[in-house]
């Protein structure tokens, strides 16, 4: 603490209005998550997260999380390629909508996709034939994570493309490198770090994702139920204890998610010319 | 430096196949394979939800539009989700500008604590925003008996979805600030400190005007998920139509009730509030990047990612 930094006035307001709120909207709020957890007991607490249903409730809220943001990791950087190094009309209006997922509210997204793939509906008339079924089926858990987590790998990823240099890329060409050799061995390994920290977090709001899954899940027990669901069917039978104990579980699972992606963002900026 | 050359092709350029290809580019049909691939991907995933969104409320005619945003029920969802707005948006505009002073003016112990609690609703489960209400003010909650001897209702009422939405949106406001106020520094500040300046009047003088795009663009992101916010609300929220439901629950409301036409007609109200989010966020990118213009590049952090700062 050197006092020569604090040459502006303001810094017992600032921080003393800052500290206020958070304890008031954040720090009281967790401490009443621990008491609560802890009222159970460590039997009520253990019964409840391995209960089987919430149990594959984690395949789905972890398992199908995953899948998505690898997806999103391979079109995401495809999309993060062509804003960074493609012209050609409508490319701005595709860069101003890589936001949409986050602008759009889940309860909206969730009812479009919803009516998306319905049977009989849009998309869902000509998949039906085909014996795809994605609406109240774990393909449109999918689709909804897909949907919630993909501007994370957009905007982790372009930044570092628009700073590769080119003359890596002109000597490559220089030794005879193809064009698939230079970029497989010098474009994407300097890109590999923001592709990674891009996943994580797409995987990590897959997560915890709720309004625009359970329209499209159908909530069916043992199949497309998520975790957060669960939450809020203990809260629904007053079981708050129990409720707390998967909020725990799912603010630990969070804040790994959150370490490694700062771990793998820290590694990557190693790598980067400008911190 | 090299980082600076733009790779691609001038407007309007489509070079001939019979045209020599750059080294460090990509022969043409492989650009337009996988500038397919990913106007394929929009098409499916963003643009086609958007469709179906302003299709279906328009599906049974203006009629059915028109009577849904005369419906009491519906009317009165929307005052709910303005009323939170009002209050959770201007509280934390406060906030975000006090916490972005703190971290951006001054060194202190705990400094890179502050700033993960900051992000902390960015990465947890929104419905672990309602949760963490409940368990304090809900009935069987820490706070429950004495408020319920006290009459006071907080859970299933109106300051319960407005704690919830104020603990999901608070973070946009600061975390748009600060990397901008980081990157301007304190110079002109402090030379109006020397020229005799209190603290508001530097802060209305000299910092606002320096940083009015970023707020502008924090404020409409904070304003945008305000208005849309879904899990974190339905935990705390009765769902009491035409009681306690904003706009996003009495679309659940509508939808589970098979009222399609009507659902929809809400969420195009929503959708249509997203679209604009995204005109001005864009437009608040754009004029920030030109006041910068000359002085040091400090870009608005791109966007809400959960990209902590600790």
């Amino acid at each position: 603490m050197s006092s020569e930094r604090h040459i502006l006035p303001g810094f017992k307001t600032s921080l003393g209005w800052s500290v206020t709120w958070l304890s008031l909207l954040v720090l009281l709020p967790l401490a009443a998550l621990a008491g609560k957890t802890a009222s159970g007991g460590w039997g009520h607490f253990w019964d409840t997260i391995t209960n089987p249903e919430v149990v594959a409730t984690y395949r789905v809220s972890f398992g199908i999380a995953f899948l998505a943001a690898l997806i999103n990791g391979v079109f995401g950087t495809l999309a993060a390629w062509v804003f960074a190094r493609y012209n050609f009309t409508g490319r701005r209006l595709l860069e101003a909508a890589t936001d949409l997922p986050f602008a759009l509210p889940t309860a909206v997204a969730g009812i479009a996709l919803t009516a998306l793939y319905s049977p009989n509906e849009w998309l869902g008339k000509y998949l039906q034939p085909l014996g795809i079924k994605v609406a109240f089926a774990p393909a449109g858990v999918l689709i909804a994570m897909i949907f919630i987590g993909f501007p994370f790998v957009v905007r982790a990823v372009q930044p570092v493309i628009a700073e590769l240099s080119a003359d890596v890329e002109e000597a490559a060409a220089c030794l005879g490198a193809t064009r698939w050799q230079t970029i497989r061995k010098v474009v994407l390994p300097p890109l590999l770090p923001a592709i990674i920290t891009g996943i994580v977090m797409s995987y990590g709001r897959a997560v915890g994702e709720y309004g625009s899954i359970v329209f499209i899940s159908g909530n069916i027990p043992f199949k497309t139920e998520i975790t957060p669901l669960m939450i809020i069917q203990k809260l629904e039978q007053y079981d708050y204890s129990g409720a707390a104990a998967i909020g725990v579980v799912m603010l630990a699972a969070s804040l790994l998610i959150v370490l490694i992606g700062n771990k793998v963002e820290a590694w990557g900026n190693r790598f980067r010319k400008t911190p | 430096m090299a980082s600076f050359i733009d790779f691609r092709d001038p407007p309007g350029s489509d070079r001939r196949a019979d045209q020599p290809v750059r080294a460090t580019a990509e022969p043409l049909w492989t650009r337009r394979i996988i500038i397919g691939i990913v106007l394929g991907f929009f098409a499916l995933f963003l643009f086609l939800p958007l469709v179906v969104v302003f299709q279906g409320a328009l599906a049974k005619g203006w009629t059915v539009l028109r009577d849904a945003f005369t419906n009491r029920d519906i009317l009165h969802s929307i005052q709910v989700t303005l009323s939170v707005a009002l209050i959770a948006v201007p509280a934390n505009t406060a906030f975000g500008i006090a916490a972005a002073w703190a971290i951006t003016r001054y060194r202190f112990a705990g400094r890179a604590l502050l700033l993960a609690l900051i992000d902390l609703p960015l990465w947890v489960s929104p419905v672990i925003g309602g949760l963490i209400y409940v368990l304090l003010y809900g009935r069987r909650g820490y706070f429950g008996p004495w408020l319920q001897a006290h009459d006071i209702r907080i859970i299933f009422a109106f300051p319960g979805m407005v704690l919830a939405t104020t603990f999901v949106t608070f973070p946009f406001v600061a975390r748009s600030l600060i990397p901008l106020m980081q990157t301007q520094g304190v110079e002109e500040e402090e030379a109006a400190l020397t020229l005799g300046a209190g603290g508001f009047q530097i802060l209305r003088r000299i910092t606002l005007p320096k940083i009015k795009w970023g707020l502008f663009y924090g404020v409409i992101l904070c304003n945008a998920r305000a208005m849309g916010e879904f899990g974190a609300v339905s935990v705390v929220s009765a769902k009491i139509s035409g009681k306690t439901n904003t706009m996003p629950l009495e679309i659940e409301r509508l939808y589970n009730d098979y009222l399609f036409p009507q659902a929809f007609a809400v969420a195009s109200a929503l959708a249509l509030l997203a679209l604009i989010t995204l005109v001005l966020k864009t437009l608040a990118e754009w004029e920030n990047h030109r006041q910068l213009k000359g002085g040091r590049e400090a870009e608005l952090a791109p966007t809400i990612e959960t990209r902590p700062a600790v």
